[in-house]
């Protein structure tokens, strides 16, 4: 745990960044540098971070940065990696690597697959608008299910994503990580926290980090941190962490908040609340208790009973 | 003919795009993106710094005695104004 | 020869070569995913590193597009990086060739030249490497083992010279050269390790040093990068002719942007990349002994493309029979016809010319079917018309 006062005032990213007001992922970026306790190398996949923080000639970062491509990440953190570690650098400089959900869940994957199961020492942190935000919204792997985006749209017949979020921690605790773990951007302590244990770990970890986005979302640019905040107290997201296999949560919610309280400031939900799609808006409700009761009873808590609603 | 003609050419680039200056985003003022903007009762503010976390900014600095608000950079999001625990922030309209 | 360069004569493969060289160049990062005809390249290197004999990192990635991925990482880290790959592997990785090149991350490359799919072929040509030709990288094209293995050597010199910051391919012929084993003088260890020397990077990514690597450019900025790419292209030869004149001291083998074989009082000529010269040599010196003055033309330097050279060694010919090994579909020639046909422009010479495709998919083009070109390109000479001026050689109807 950690107190803000301790936390460094120097920013090594930002002013002058061009991020969306309010953007989740740019407080989540400045979080993540101030919780950073060695020199960093940051990776950054193309998306709305990379893309809005270095238009050239301006940067926003104040430490050594490189963005190459897409889906690449994670292999460019794992070459760099291994330069370090044929320097016997390696222990000096944390490398960590930023990717949003859509270049982790989808076309990320494979590479962060590589790298994982090679045990490169670096941190991978995605952060997750929960879509392809940087080109305008579209699903990718990472989108609720029911969420309305510029590919699922919600139309008369389809009520906008038709498929469940991918379980990426789950995917990274396949490959044998010693730590990996999700976390919400409006917690910031046990997100600082997290971000510290990842880098402290001598092969890769892991962070998936809720960082919601008010323009995809479609809700006011203010309501960015108590929406995060929402997300896990309805049981939405749940934050946990997996260490050496073994799951924790890390935020216990046994009373949750009904889900309707974080879906309605929300545009992306709105059509879920017509009478036609009722049986859609039960179907994320049961998705999400599943998925609680999945990740409560991965880490030895009792059965939880499902939100009265 | 470019009508880019005051920024600099090929041969003084430095290669391949590289930014060799950090931080080089500093000349770009965000803060007239604004349609609000945040004002401090100072008297209010215990320096409990969760506006500071919070800002993706940042344009909130940390004072002596308070925090203190960077006009220069602040897009006017408002999350300091929710998030305050003593409501020690108001979204007043840019003038 | 200057002075006594003493090569142990080593039987090796291409593929084999070109791993020993990697090894004897001291690179620090290699990434390795295996590709038919190049993988014997990484499992050579994978013997090295298994047995201590070099202090390399090796990364066994996931696809090929991790492999180049992983060495713009590693290269922008300051690091001397490998990697080889072939055809499919090479299409896979096709926009990272423009990250490194855009990035100017000195990478040196080995594609052992196969075909594109599909029908899926594993065999020899050269579609893989003129697919990509356009990428921005210097290609280098060997015709035996002993080039396949001096010219890895060079490209690690010609790609990190601070004028250039290139990545370099260096290509060969897959199975014609990959696969058959040669005698290939192998230059000394400490005498290669003073000729590559080590790399000094011009920027890199340095904690205390922070910058800024690939951000976003808009158009007012694009053009620039590009046209920053293009001197440093057109900057190469000087390099690639320095570090040759370096190589031959060490080895006694000199290389230039083109290798001509009784060109000086030829009638006609083939002009070709790769192994396919070999036979071309073959055939011309028995058509000399017939009285038949024909001469070979072999590439080295294929881009940047010597037009210059090229055109001053075609200026003293009647006509030349440029062969391609691959196929630019819905385009006037082959690729190397072409950029032949853009220099005849561009220099005003008056060559006759003519593109012959053959050798697709691993097919092997025979002495008679290479006399029968030279009969053509020396009919062109003595004046008759080219009616087909591209035409598929050993294809059946």
């Amino acid at each position: 745990m950690v107190t803000l006062k301790e936390l460094p005032t120097t920013e090594l990213f930002g002013p002058g960044h061009r991020m969306c007001t309010g953007c989740g992922p740019a407080a989540t970026t400045r979080m993540t540098m101030k919780a950073l306790q060695k020199p960093a190398i940051i990776v950054n996949a193309t998306g709305c971070l990379e893309v809005a923080s270095t238009i050239y000639p301006e940067t926003a970062w104040k430490v050594p940065w490189v963005h190459t491509l897409f889906e690449n990440v994670a292999a460019v953190a794992a070459g760099i990696e291994a330069s370090l570690q044929k320097e016997g650098k390696a222990d000096t400089v944390d490398i960590v690597a930023f990717g949003g959900d859509g270049g982790t869940f989808d076309i990320g994957i494979q590479a962060l697959s590589g790298a994982l199961e090679r045990k490169h020492d670096f941190t991978y942190i995605c952060y997750d608008n929960e879509a392809y935000m940087n080109t305008g919204i579209q699903r990718s792997g990472a989108t609720p299910y029911g969420a309305s985006t510029t590919t699922t749209p919600a139309g008369s017949k389809i009520p906008g994503k038709m498929d469940a979020k991918k379980d990426l921690i789950g995917i990274c605790v396949a490959h044998g990580v010693e730590y990996a773990a999700t976390a919400s951007m409006a917690y910031w302590n046990d997100y600082i926290t997290k971000v510290r244990k990842a880098a402290a770990v001598k092969g890769p970890a892991v962070i998936h980090v809720l960082a919601p986005c008010p323009l995809g979302w479609r809700f006011e640019t203010s309501e960015t941190v108590r929406l995060a905040k929402l997300a896990v107290q309805t049981r939405y997201f749940p934050v946990y962490e997996v260490e050496n296999g073994k799951y924790k949560l890390s935020i216990k919610v046994p009373k949750p908040v009904p889900l309707e309280e974080f879906l309605k400031p929300q545009g992306r939900f709105r059509h879920l609340f017509a009478p036609e799609f009722t049986n859609h808006l039960e179907e994320l409700k049961r998705q999400v208790e599943s998925n609680w009761s999945r990740i409560s009873q991965l880490s030895g808590e009792a059965a939880v009973p499902p939100t009265v609603s | 003919m470019s009508a880019e003609e005051d920024k600099p050419g090929w041969t003084s680039l430095a290669m391949g795009a590289v930014l060799v200056t950090p931080g080089s985003a500093e000349r770009n003022k965000t803060g007239t993106w604004r349609l609000k903007r945040p004002v401090l009762d100072a008297k209010k503010c215990t320096n409990c710094l969760i506006c500071w976390i919070y800002c993706p900014e940042p344009a909130i600095v940390r004072g002596a005695k308070t925090i203190e608000f960077n006009y220069d950079y602040c897009k006017g999001c408002g999350i300091c104004a929710v998030e305050c625990p003593l409501k020690a922030v108001s979204m007043m309209e840019e003038t | 020869m200057t002075k006594a360069v003493s090569q142990q004569i080593v039987g090796m493969n291409g593929d084999e070569a070109v791993a020993f060289a990697a090894k004897q160049a001291n690179v620090d990062v290699v990434a390795a995913y295996p590709i038919t005809p190049q993988t014997i390249i990484v499992e050579r290197f994978s013997d090295y590193v298994a047995n201590g004999e070099v202090d390399t990192q090796f990364l066994c990635v996931e696809s090929e597009h991790s492999a180049l991925s992983a060495c713009v990482g590693s290269s922008l880290a300051g690091s001397r990086v490998f990697t080889a790959t072939s055809s499919q592997g090479l299409a896979l990785m096709h926009e990272v060739l423009y990250l490194a090149s855009g990035l100017r991350t000195p990478v040196v490359m080995a594609v052992v030249n196969r075909a594109l799919s599909a029908p899926i072929n594993i065999h020899n040509d050269h579609s893989d490497m003129m697919g990509s030709r356009d990428c921005g990288w210097i290609q280098l094209y060997a015709e035996n083992a002993q080039e396949a293995y001096d010219l890895t050597l060079q490209a690690f010199r010609i790609g990190e010279d601070r004028n250039v910051s290139l990545p370099v391919t260096v290509n060969l012929d897959g199975f014609t050269i990959s696969h058959a084993m040669e005698g290939v003088a192998v230059i000394e260890d400490d005498q290669v390790s003073k000729f590559v020397g080590k790399r000094e990077p011009v920027y890199k990514l340095d904690p205390a040093k922070p910058m800024t690597f690939g951000p976003l450019t808009l158009p007012d900025y694009y053009s620039e990068f590009k046209r920053q790419q293009v001197d440093a292209m057109n900057s190469a030869p000087t390099v690639i002719a320095a570090v040759a004149n370096e190589f031959k001291k060490i080895s006694g083998r000199q290389y230039s942007a083109i290798s001509a074989f009784n060109v000086e009082d030829a009638d006609a000529a083939i002009m070709c990349l790769g192994s396919i010269a070999g036979t071309a040599r073959t055939v011309a010196a028995r058509l000399r002994q017939k009285g038949k003055r024909v001469g070979v033309i072999k590439i080295w330097q294929y881009r940047p493309f010597p037009t210059i050279e090229i055109a001053r060694i075609l200026s003293n010919l009647k006509c030349v029979a440029v062969i391609d090994r691959a196929v630019s579909f819905g385009a006037p020639y082959g690729a190397l016809c072409n950029d032949i046909a853009s220099t005849k422009e561009l220099t005003g010479i008056k060559t006759k010319m003519f593109n012959v495709i053959c050798g697709l998919g691993g097919r092997d083009v025979r002495p008679t079917e290479i006399e029968y070109i030279f009969e053509k390109s020396l009919a062109c000479a003595s004046g008759e018309p080219i009616d087909d001026p591209v035409s598929f050689v050993g294809v059946r109807a």
